[in-house]
């Protein structure tokens, strides 16, 4: 077997309380920290959010949202390689039917897109997302 | 002027306060020789029915709270033979324990006695509908303007709380001319009716409003009667005294503590020393006629003062002015006493909370709203949105079966709730009355 780990990527979960502006409070620490953004999303729960981030250096990020009072926690994500055109998303759907996804959001990076999913499975995930002939990102890529 | 009971309401204050010590002498005398209670905190503060004297004498007694009585669950402070007793009720037991208070034949009668003077004074007669919208059942609010309301010959709509449309509807059809409810209710009711395109003043014969459970102020009294119509009359009362059992007289102007049903005291509640009137201190409320459950010198929590001038209804039976707060942090939303600590030990069931809250207490149109703010410990915070979302739930729930009210939970970062040193200050109450 080969090794998965190299699959698994860091993704920051932030804690947001319903203040104003809270975002803006996550992304100045990261800019303090000469931490860059590759993507996030914002999810809504019930009079709070969770704000998910996936950046270059997660563990100096982890450190220092933590210390301005963040409630931060990893999660392991998986990031898919999307051709840029329209279909890409659904070509990539069409190889992963029976992957149950919690949650996930996507971005350019030109040439190619990327989705970010987080699975039930993840180990399960990793191969049967190879098994289609999908193409994962190294970690390498991003942290 | 209407009297229920000339005899009584229309004495002197000469003659009232010579039927005090009589009622006080007795009273004491029983509870010394029927409730060992009652018998051992009066020799541990050194006294005996023969040390009453005068009046002033009542101070000798030993104060009681609010813990006295939960202490003594379910019926240590009970006096009466159980074949004497007709009825129990019970506080909503927020704090723990509820508090069961017994009652005979004859604290029935004294207790709608108390409202019958103040509801007649008012104008209120055989002719009147009365709808009694507050809850019925262990807690004294319904059945006791019920049977108060029978008592005077009017006829009881026991409507008790919810349904809002049913409430209205009943009010329209049946000629409902007045209500007991929170002033707060009435209000919210008025609105939906208003939305009805009903028009209180003039589709219905509602004028009379028997209001209480909630601090409330003139300026809402007086939106009641620009809106709807309704003169709305101030009680006061506490399940532990019987129930709803002041009221003001037509003057609106202070509550009658009736002289012959209760010994009332107001006092500074740092020393316990007496106050005289127009000093603002906490209510120390004596029964003198209570059988089943007496309550002597008992610290209602409530501050208010005694009112100076006779008032012009004639009536020599001491007044107070309207609650101006609270001696301990006790709040009271939509009826219901809510203490933090309450709040407190049952945020302490969720291990996935720290142990700082904050309750913010608000009003939304005419009705309060609760919201809860709790740390969510590093620890239990998850990525997983469905998961917080269940543990708001749970610990909403939570609340809302200790407290009997729905309260709304909002989740914080850790150590973002302000700290206390000494008195914690943890509620915001944001209501304007």
């Amino acid at each position: 077997m080969s090794d998965t780990s190299r699959y698994r990527i860091k993704q920051l979960s932030i804690f947001s309380e319903n203040r104003p502006n809270r975002l803006g409070a996550v992304a100045k620490v990261l800019k303090e920290g000469s931490i860059n953004i590759l993507g996030f999303s914002i999810a809504e729960g019930a009079g709070y959010g969770v704000i998910r981030v996936l950046v270059d250096r997660p563990d100096l990020a982890k450190d220092l949202l933590t210390e301005a009072g963040f409630v931060v926690k990893f999660t392991e994500v998986l990031a898919i390689r999307m051709e840029d055109r329209p279909g890409g998303l659904y070509d990539l759907t069409e190889r992963m039917k029976d992957i149950n996804i919690e949650y996930g959001y996507g971005y350019r990076n030109p040439p190619y897109a990327v989705l970010i999913v987080r699975v039930e499975d993840i180990e399960k995930g990793i191969r049967s997302l190879l098994a289609g002939g999908l193409d994962l990102l190294d970690n390498v890529n991003f942290h | 002027m209407n009297v229920w009971n000339p005899h009584i309401e229309l004495m002197s204050k000469a003659q009232l306060e010579t039927l005090q010590l009589r009622l006080l002498k007795i009273q004491t005398r029983r509870m010394w020789e029927h409730s060992p209670f009652y018998h051992d905190r009066m020799r541990e503060a050194g006294v005996s029915p023969d040390d009453i004297r005068t009046l002033e004498d009542v101070r000798r007694l030993p104060f009681m709270t609010k813990k006295d009585l939960r202490d003594n669950y379910p019926n240590r402070l009970m006096m009466s033979d159980r074949g004497d007793l007709v009825r129990y009720h019970a506080s909503s037991g927020t704090t723990g324990k509820p508090i069961i208070v017994g009652y005979t034949k004859t604290d029935l009668e004294n207790w709608s006695e108390s409202l019958a003077r103040a509801m007649t004074s008012f104008g209120l007669g055989r002719k009147d509908i009365v709808q009694v919208s507050n809850t019925y059942g262990l807690f004294s609010g319904g059945l006791g303007f019920h049977y108060a309301t029978e008592k005077i010959g009017a006829t009881v709509v026991p409507a008790s709380t919810g349904n809002t449309d049913r409430q209205i509807d009943l009010i329209c059809d049946l000629g409902v001319t007045a209500m007991a409810a929170t002033p707060s209710y009435l209000m919210y009711l008025g609105e939906v009716a208003a939305k009805r395109g009903i028009d209180m003043r003039k589709d219905t014969k509602l004028r009379v409003g028997l209001l209480g459970g909630e601090p409330w102020s003139d300026r809402m009294r007086d939106r009641l009667y620009e809106t709807m119509g309704v003169r709305g009359y101030n009680c006061f009362g506490a399940s532990e005294l019987s129930g709803p059992l002041f009221l003001e007289c037509a003057e609106q102007n202070g509550i009658h503590i009736w002289g012959d049903i209760a010994l009332l005291e107001i006092v500074d509640p740092d020393t316990g020393e007496p106050l005289g009137p127009g000093e603002r201190g906490e209510m120390v409320i004596t029964m003198l006629q209570k059988e089943a459950f007496p309550i002597m010198r008992y610290r209602m929590g409530d501050i208010t003062m005694m009112m100076d001038e006779p008032c012009p209804c004639g009536r020599a039976h001491p007044r107070i002015a309207r609650i101006q707060g609270r001696v301990d942090d006790m709040i009271i939303i939509r009826g219901i006493n809510v203490f933090p600590s309450q709040v407190e030990h049952s945020l302490m069931q969720h291990p996935e909370l720290g142990s700082e809250f904050q309750l913010v207490v608000d009003r939304k149109g005419h009705l309060d709203t609760m919201l809860v703010r709790a740390e969510l410990r590093p620890e239990a915070f998850t990525d997983d949105i469905v998961a917080l979302n269940a543990l708001r739930e749970r610990v909403s729930n939570r609340l809302r079966n200790v407290l009997n009210i729905s309260v709304n939970v909002e989740l914080v970062q850790p150590d973002t709730l302000p700290r206390f040193e000494g008195k914690a200050k943890r509620v915001m109450d944001r209501r304007e009355y």
